[in-house]
């Protein structure tokens, strides 16, 4: 009963999107006032439907009431509760309506959050976050109804949830990622309200900034946890693919990065207003490409949910129309914008091109890599993979000139720089990335000219300059401490990101060259060193848990003589969906993890086993936890919440002598 | 030519040589990483109009379903084979690791590797997806439009043809 609620709610969500999309709109354009107060209660209904909606699938679970189709295909009254309530997203139809919650949940925030913004601006911006809403809403309610009923022949008993998505990261990761795929929304609505105005300067971004960094805050987050996750539950040490849905996600966050810089100078100097917009269209656009490759059954990946042509060619036109229509409006109106700001070559805005171009040529070639297949299969030339290679091999050449440029950055001013200045404080970094790059080297490892190298050069480079930059920043205030409370919050967070990058390079460089792998044919009582470190299987047993069966193998893991830890790998074999799982066993360790995951059982009592010792693996997680706890910080800024007042009596004005 | 108009001419010149190397880059990169995919029966009988072969020696993915009763496994090490079949004909891939947790006689899967000889691929990854019915959609594609007999007789017969 409580599923035809839901149903009754998300319709009525999707009317008010529908009123959403036009009244705001509307009223901005005719300056009709009750029509803009609309705005926001609109938006709070929206979110409150959905959120009821979404209550009751989430009961549907809870309930284990197999008449509605969605639950019995992603459930199973054996799956323990908690699971339960995370299948909620572990299907199509579901993380759909998790998509649309999250859409709403953001609507929402800038109707409660945006209260000081000129009300006919706010009114753009929820009348296209409506217009998105609208698109959604209709896909979910008529092309993947989660609250389909299989009444009156409804099964017994549900097919269980697919076991790769039992686990603890996938509660998590989707619920990020779908907020940071959907924030990107809200940057791409603010982008169009001002291009409706026609008015771009530095409040405009100073209001579009924060909102961008929280999304991209949230997409690093997902993408984070979404790495770790593979690792954790694939069971073969990996931690990025470049598979297509990683790549889907992947190319929003490159063209976000890109845009959060962009956003900065355009708040700073007043320039490159023209590119910001572009950005925040492209970030938006490639959310739902992403969207699109993921839902349509284009690409085959371990992601990809049911194929259906149908959901596939809806979304791919409401694709078109978002970025054709967008397109055609940026082409209307950025004729009358220009910048005046005058900036030489040797400038902040100069780096920062750069750091776009870099993170442009990153988007292209992963956008090449990922739609090349599909283009080449399409034309009927057979069907290709590209291999990791080549992502590999462009990424490394992209990485250098970058963190260069990175490390450089936050020294030079904006408008112009004088060469001079800098000599020594660089010279200092350089220095210090000598040290520090040769001393963790040969701390660790051997000294090499290798991968490893490289990227502990980058990352001291990058991490020392971020370091020494935000000293001598303090020092300016009098001294570090009275500087520890003047500076303002997005230069910590400015930082602290970019520390993140480096340990970032750091991790993926060391981890790649020195990583060791072996598979072995192990008894009980055998024992195998690798890298130093010495396995031994202790015994393996077999198990029994709520929806599975399964096998554990015990091993003991010890150091040249010293005992280490003890791990504890499965193998399970889920009843309902008839599918084996590895559950790897990892001992993390700042410097190294052990990995071991249990393989097939090669006879009677010998069983095939993957070992791994994976040095500075955590590194690559803990740098992408640093750069969205800098978006945090920054996000925090005093600057984002100080009010608008002279402003906006002033765009109003304007506001009204545009209609 | 005024000087703001020729620095931006330097700019704009500068950016088009930049993109113009970074997508020859690319591309070139792209060209040398491109693995074609096969099923075994196009494997032998060539793909497309003009039946090209892939060469011995060439990086390349190869799906099909597992032939019951082909897998044979090394007594003391973890080297493995099996024969993949579509349509007919039948592939042999040698592999030596841990096949994934999906990988089951009867089932699809995706390998990829080199062409060792005409009809043997040294495989360096086997894929299997998380479904018992699944097939390789490139597979199900080659399938398509042929009766859908089920892995067990399509055994059968193969073995009756294709085997001494």
């Amino acid at each position: 009963m409580i599923a035809e609620y839901g149903q009754l709610a998300l319709t009525f969500a999707f009317c008010v999107s529908l009123a959403l999309a036009v009244v705001p709109l509307y009223g901005s354009f005719k300056g009709n006032q009750t029509a803009l107060d609309l705005g926001n209660p609109l938006a709070y209904a929206l979110f409150f439907l959905t959120a009821f909606s979404f209550w009751a699938l989430s009961y549907a679970f809870w309930s284990n009431d197999f008449s509605v189709v969605y639950v019995a295909s992603n459930s199973n009254s054996l799956l323990p509760w908690y699971y339960r309530l995370t299948a909620v997203w572990g299907g199509h139809e579901g993380s759909m309506l998790m998509w649309l919650l999250v859409l709403a949940g953001w609507t929402a925030a800038v109707a409660l959050f945006s209260r000081s913004l000129p009300l006919q601006f706010q009114g753009r911006i929820l009348g296209v976050m409506g217009l998105i809403a609208v698109g959604f809403y209709a896909f979910v309610l008529f092309m993947s109804n989660p609250f389909m009923l299989s009444l009156p022949y409804y099964p017994v008993d549900g097919r269980d949830l697919n076991p790769l998505l039992q686990d603890f990261g996938m509660i998590i990761h989707p619920p990020m990622l779908y907020m940071g795929y959907v924030g990107f929304a809200v940057s791409f609505a603010f982008a169009i309200a001002a291009l409706m105005g026609g008015k771009f300067d530095s409040t405009w971004a100073r209001w579009a900034r924060p909102w961008t960094l929280a999304a991209w805050m949230f997409l690093t987050l997902g993408i984070m946890l979404g790495s770790w996750w593979a690792y954790a539950e694939l069971g073969w040490g990996g931690w990025w693919f470049w598979d297509p849905v990683e790549n889907a996600s992947f190319m929003p966050w490159l063209v976000g990065t890109a845009l959060i810089h962009s956003l900065a100078v355009t708040e700073k100097r007043g320039t490159f207003k023209s590119w910001t917009v572009l950005l925040a269209i492209g970030a938006f656009s490639l959310s739902l490409l992403g969207a699109f490759l993921v839902r349509s059954g284009v690409l085959v990946s371990v992601h990809s949910f049911a194929a259906d042509p149908d959901r596939g060619l809806y979304l791919l036109a409401f694709l078109l129309v978002v970025i054709g229509g967008s397109l055609l409006l940026y082409a209307i109106r950025m004729n009358s914008v220009r910048s005046q700001a005058r900036y030489e070559l040797f400038s902040r805005e100069v780096l920062l091109w750069g750091n776009n171009i870099f993170l442009l040529t990153a988007t292209l070639v992963v956008l090449l890599g990922t739609l090349f297949p599909l283009v080449h299969k399409e034309l009927g030339l057979g069907s290709i993979s590209i291999g990791e290679p080549f992502f590999n091999q462009l990424f490394y050449y992209l990485v250098i000139p970058f963190s260069l440029l990175l490390g450089l950055g936050p020294w030079v001013r904006w408008k112009q720089q004088q060469v001079q200045p800098l000599l020594k404080p660089m010279s200092l970094v350089a220095i210090a990335t000598l040290i520090l790059a040769l001393g963790t080297m040969a701390a660790t490892q051997s000294i090499q000219a290798n991968l490893a190298l490289l990227g502990l050069l980058l990352g001291a480079w990058v991490g020392s300059s971020a370091i020494f930059e935000l000293l001598q920043r303090l020092q300016q205030f009098g001294s570090v401490k009275q500087g520890l409370t003047k500076l303002n919050a997005s230069h910590f967070g400015m930082t602290l990101a970019h520390i993140g990058f480096a340990v970032l390079v750091v991790g993926v460089a060391m981890t790649k060259t020195y990583s060791v792998e072996t598979q072995v044919r192990m008894k009980a009582g055998d024992q195998v060193e690798l890298a130093g470190y010495q396995f031994k299987l202790v015994e393996v047993y077999d198990l029994k848990g709520p929806n599975y069966n399964g096998e554990a193998a015990e091993l003991d893991v010890s150091y040249q003589g010293d005992y280490v830890t003890h791990l504890h790998a499965e193998k399970r074999f889920y009843k309902v969906q008839r599918s084996v799982m590895t559950e790897a066993a990892v001992h993390a360790r700042l410097s190294r993890d052990l990995y071991v995951a249990l393989g097939e059982s090669l006879s009677e009592d010998s069983w095939a086993l993957s070992l791994y010792v994976k040095p500075f693996v955590r590194w690559i997680w803990l740098g992408g936890l640093l750069m969205s706890l800098g978006g945090l910080i920054a996000l925090c800024d005093k600057r984002y919440r100080r009010r608008v007042v002279e402003q906006k009596d002033a765009t109003e004005q304007k506001g009204a002598a545009d209609a | 030519m005024n000087p703001r108009r020729q620095k931006r001419l330097v700019a704009v010149t500068a950016f088009v040589l930049l993109l113009g190397g970074a997508i020859g880059a690319m591309l070139y990169a792209l060209q040398q990483n491109i693995d074609l995919f096969y099923t075994p029966s196009q494997l032998i009988e060539g793909i497309g109009k003009d039946k090209v072969k892939p060469e011995v020696g060439q990086r390349l993915r190869i799906g099909g379903m597992v032939v019951k009763g082909s897998v044979r496994r090394a007594p003391e090490s973890l080297k493995v084979s099996f024969d993949l079949v579509d349509t007919g004909p039948i592939v042999t891939v040698e592999y030596e690791g841990i096949l994934p947790d999906l990988f089951r006689e009867g089932q699809g899967i995706v390998a990829q590797g080199v062409l060792v000889d005409a009809t043997t691929i040294l495989a360096s990854e086997v894929l299997a997806k998380h479904d018992e019915e699944y097939m390789p959609p490139e597979v199900a594609e080659a399938m398509k439009g042929i009766k859908h007999v089920p892995p067990s007789q399509l055994y059968k017969e193969s073995d009756k043809g294709q085997q001494p």
